[in-house]
């Protein structure tokens, strides 16, 4: 089932490396990233929401 | 069953908090399966030879960011026409996923047609529009962010849904209405035009994009819900719940 004879011969993707796994690498960092903002995002603003729900009840 | 029942955000909140594990375990399943395929199996292309392998993610993303586009767009006519607040909060949420997508469409194709046409960037009718979706995505979240009445932002957001979504058929069709370098549509109603292993891998790849696309905006639009309804009796429960115990925050 395996197209490739050896990671090299998979690594250099014919030559062509550069493209395909600059393009493969970018999506995978972006999807970490936006992962890791949506995580952020959800901690930081239930932080301010406690603040305001504290300052509120005063 | 109604689904109606669904509009409201005190419904919507756990029933998204349910969904987004189940839409997070298909996306990695389909993904993992698409590139499993199009990487190890899928033999190389007979013109363009290995770096045809892009498409797996240059297809999946340009198609999601039209697609998300255009629901955007529905649930911003859903807002301004019935005032229902969570489609505002959906509109919000898949902005930046989508936006995610574009620029990725935008950077693949990059990376593909430099050593298929001889060019980073052309002024073609089906990349320039693909660049003014671009800039609609980014003007949609800058424009909700930085007006500070939340409810003129919602409108307001949703007017550049509604207009900019004019530009989603251009960029559909611009390979039919306008002589282009980029090639017309390798998939269509009739059929395709790619060998049946290649397009396996493209379509698993681009479902595994369509579930992340679900996990990623319900888990934005909880936050969302939970910041515009804090007033709210449940919705300020909630929030003290999540922020309670020693670790605080947590989640």
């Amino acid at each position: 089932m395996m197209y490739w004879q050896s990671l090299a011969d998979f690594l250099s993707m014919g030559g062509r490396g550069f493209f395909v796994w600059g393009s493969y690498g970018v999506a995978f960092l972006l999807v970490v990233l936006e992962i890791w903002l949506l995580r952020r995002s959800r901690r930081q603003s239930l932080r301010r929401l406690q603040q305001l729900q504290a300052l509120e009840r005063d | 069953m109604n689904i109606f029942r669904f509009s409201s955000p005190q419904t919507f909140y756990p029933l998204a908090g349910r969904l987004v594990p189940v839409f997070a375990v298909l996306a990695a399943l389909f993904t993992a399966a698409g590139l499993w395929i199009g990487l190890f199996v899928a033999p190389s292309d007979a013109v363009q030879g290995e770096v045809y392998r892009i498409i797996h993610i240059h297809v999946a993303a340009a198609w999601m960011s039209m697609f998300i586009y255009m629901v955007m767009a529905f649930w911003a006519a859903i807002g301004l026409g019935l005032g229902t607040r969570l489609s505002f909060y959906m509109t919000q949420a898949l902005a930046p996923t989508g936006a995610m997508f574009c620029f990725l469409a935008l950077w693949t194709g990059a990376l593909w047609g430099r050593p298929t046409w001889g060019a980073y960037w052309v002024w073609d009718a089906r990349l320039t529009s693909q660049l003014l979706l671009l800039f609609l995505y980014a003007g949609f979240i800058a424009l909700t962010r930085s007006i500070e009445d939340p409810r003129r932002a919602d409108r307001a957001g949703a007017i550049i849904a509604l207009v900019g979504a004019v530009n989603v058929p251009v960029i559909y069709f611009s390979v039919k209405w306008w002589n282009t370098l980029h090639q017309g549509a390798s998939v269509n109603m009739k059929g395709s035009s790619m060998a049946s292993v290649m397009l396996v891998a493209m379509l698993l790849t681009a479902l595994g994009c369509w579930f992340y696309s679900i996990a990623a905006s319900l888990t934005r639009a909880r936050r969302i819900i939970l910041e515009r309804e804090r007033h709210t009796d449940w919705a300020a429960a909630e929030i003290a719940r999540l922020t309670a115990g020693p670790a605080g925050g947590g989640q």
